[in-house]
């Protein structure tokens, strides 16, 4: 259970612009991020001997490969389940160079998520698969979106805790403002008050447009290297202090509808279980967070999830401010999937990092150790991150 | 109601679940039964996760139900579904849970542990689904 404990740290971040319309391949914007977390470590490409995205993603590792001029590769890997797979291809790369697999692994996903193919628009296929014919029970019933298959949990969440629509507003408000300092954000300089929240477009009840993430073009990598390794790096080390990958009993993509329970995410409390295990931590050691955000729902959600309070308490959590730059828990400071960008979580471990060296846009005060989830309603996963 | 001129996204049918479509398509909305431990389950699978038995056959539910959680989608529009949509999530008599469409209903009036009856949808290329209305 100790063994990834300490083991292996982020030492490089890179991004690309995120835009609306990148007007670039995917390819273009994975070489650009690959690069750019390379160097923010200040290593050469030639250095990374593994690479691991998700299996959604369209460029393949060996073409990043090609493309950046890594070195001979002894680990390259794919992790499955839409933005759950976040946190699992740092999960990949950490186990890789904990056990000599690789030295210096990096993970991205690079997408044209608004100009290409939007995730928000569903699935459709014609080969049968066992992932086919599941999609299929909701198909038929034109439940073909992210935004319709959340809306049905978090409908029951919201009616068994009295949870209001202005509640999930204080989520996305609060996320914005940090947006509007983050000059690579959606949310950049465009505050949103509750009056435009409530009066936006209802899209999938309960959930209202800016309950809604972003669609986004652009890139993000990671640089994951052995702990001992990144100490000797240009920036100070985001260390793994736990991680794991979560899918528990029940777990359908997005449509976990079948459990006895709906109102809890039983994937993110076995999450929380194993990373505070692994890292000796609880729930009061955490210091800021960046929650998965694809919709405001799943952050009051995964508040309870992860203990930062009681079961159906989330909603005063947010209420007293517990999300904002100087409550309890500053979420997702750079804006997140909801008003930075939506690059499938691996901005929010973007992030997680800066906050680690004290480089966020919004930076609160005396940070030592930051959460970070993967996507809700799928099989997912989730990291704590520390100082070097 | 009129009908979409296109039709629905049709399911994807295979080994696990073309049995169902094709109970659906004679009227019955069935729910999948294992033979070793008499469990009732749905979506449709090939194994029991209780006993690990691969032997099954099926009931016919009864169809009536209360709806255990929903959604009222508007956007986007999908051709071949009428919008606004009411999605429920229908736990039936028999105790195993079914996502289907509800009809004959407002919008507003849909609720938690509203009682609901299955009605068999007929689309007008021939398709067969259930579909659930208010019940009284």
């Amino acid at each position: 259970m100790n063994s990834l404990h300490n083991k292996a740290a982020i030492a490089g971040i890179g991004c690309t612009e995120f835009s609306k319309n990148s007007g670039r391949s995917e390819l273009s914007l994975a070489a650009e991020a690959v690069v750019a977390a390379v160097r923010d470590a200040g290593l050469p490409p030639s250095e990374i001997d593994g690479l691991v995205s998700y299996t959604l993603d369209p460029t393949d590792e060996i073409e990043v490969a090609r493309s950046v001029g890594a070195g001979d590769l002894t680990f390259f890997s794919k992790v499955n389940y839409g933005g759950g797979a976040a946190v699992g291809v740092v999960h990949q790369a950490a186990m890789a160079v904990a056990t000599g697999q690789a030295n210096n692994v990096v993970v991205y996903r690079a997408m044209n998520g608004r100009s290409g193919q939007r995730n928000g628009q569903g699935v459709s296929g014609q080969i049968v698969t066992s992932d086919l014919v599941h999609w299929s029970w909701y198909q038929v019933y034109g439940m073909l979106t992210p935004g319709s298959w959340i809306a049905m949990i978090a409908n029951k969440y919201m009616s068994k805790y009295g949870v209001s629509a202005e509640d999930l507003g204080r989520v996305a408000i609060s996320q914005r403002n940090y947006a509007v300092t983050n000059p690579r954000a959606f949310g950049y300089q465009k505050p949103l008050t509750m009056e435009t929240y409530l009066a936006s477009k209802m899209i999938a009840s309960p959930l209202r447009l800016y309950d809604f993430c972003q669609e986004s073009d652009g890139g993000c990598a990671l640089l994951i290297t052995s702990a001992e390794r990144a100490a000797d790096l240009k920036q100070k080390p985001a260390v793994i202090r736990g991680i794991t990958q979560a899918s528990t009993q029940g777990q359908e993509q997005m449509t976990s509808f079948y459990r006895d329970e709906l109102s809890t995410l039983p994937e993110m409390e076995l999450a929380a279980k194993r990373v505070y295990a692994q890292s000796g931590l609880q729930a009061s050691d955490i210091d800021a967070a960046c929650l998965y955000d694809a919709f405001t729902s799943e952050v009051v959600m995964q508040l309870e999830s992860f203990g930062f309070c009681g079961v159906g308490e989330a909603k005063d959590f947010i209420k007293d401010g517990g999300l904002d730059i100087d409550g309890r828990l500053p979420n997702n400071t750079h804006g997140g999937l909801l008003s930075e960008a939506y690059i499938h979580g691996m901005n929010n471990i973007a992030e997680a990092v800066r906050l680690i060296r004290g480089q966020s846009t919004n930076q609160p005060k005396n940070v030592e150790h930051v959460l970070v989830s993967s996507g809700v309603g799928v099989p997912t996963g989730a990291m704590i991150l520390g100082q070097g | 109601m009129t009908e979409p001129l296109i039709s629905r996204i049709k399911p994807i049918l295979g080994l696990d679940n073309k049995w169902w479509w094709d109970q659906a398509a004679e009227g019955v909305l069935a729910i999948q039964r294992c033979i070793g431990c008499q469990s009732l389950r749905h979506p449709p699978r090939p194994m029991c996760d209780q006993c690990q038995s691969q032997d099954w056959d099926f009931i016919s539910s009864s169809g009536k139900g209360t709806v255990c959680s929903f959604t009222v989608l508007h956007h986007p529009k999908f051709p071949g579904y009428d919008y606004p949509l009411i999605i429920v999530l229908v736990e039936l008599a028999e105790g195993t849970r079914i996502t289907s469409q509800l009809t004959d209903c407002e919008p507003d009036d849909v609720d938690f542990d509203m009682p609901v009856e299955m009605v068999m949808q007929r689309d007008a290329d021939g398709f067969q689904l259930p579909y659930f209305r208010p019940s009284h």
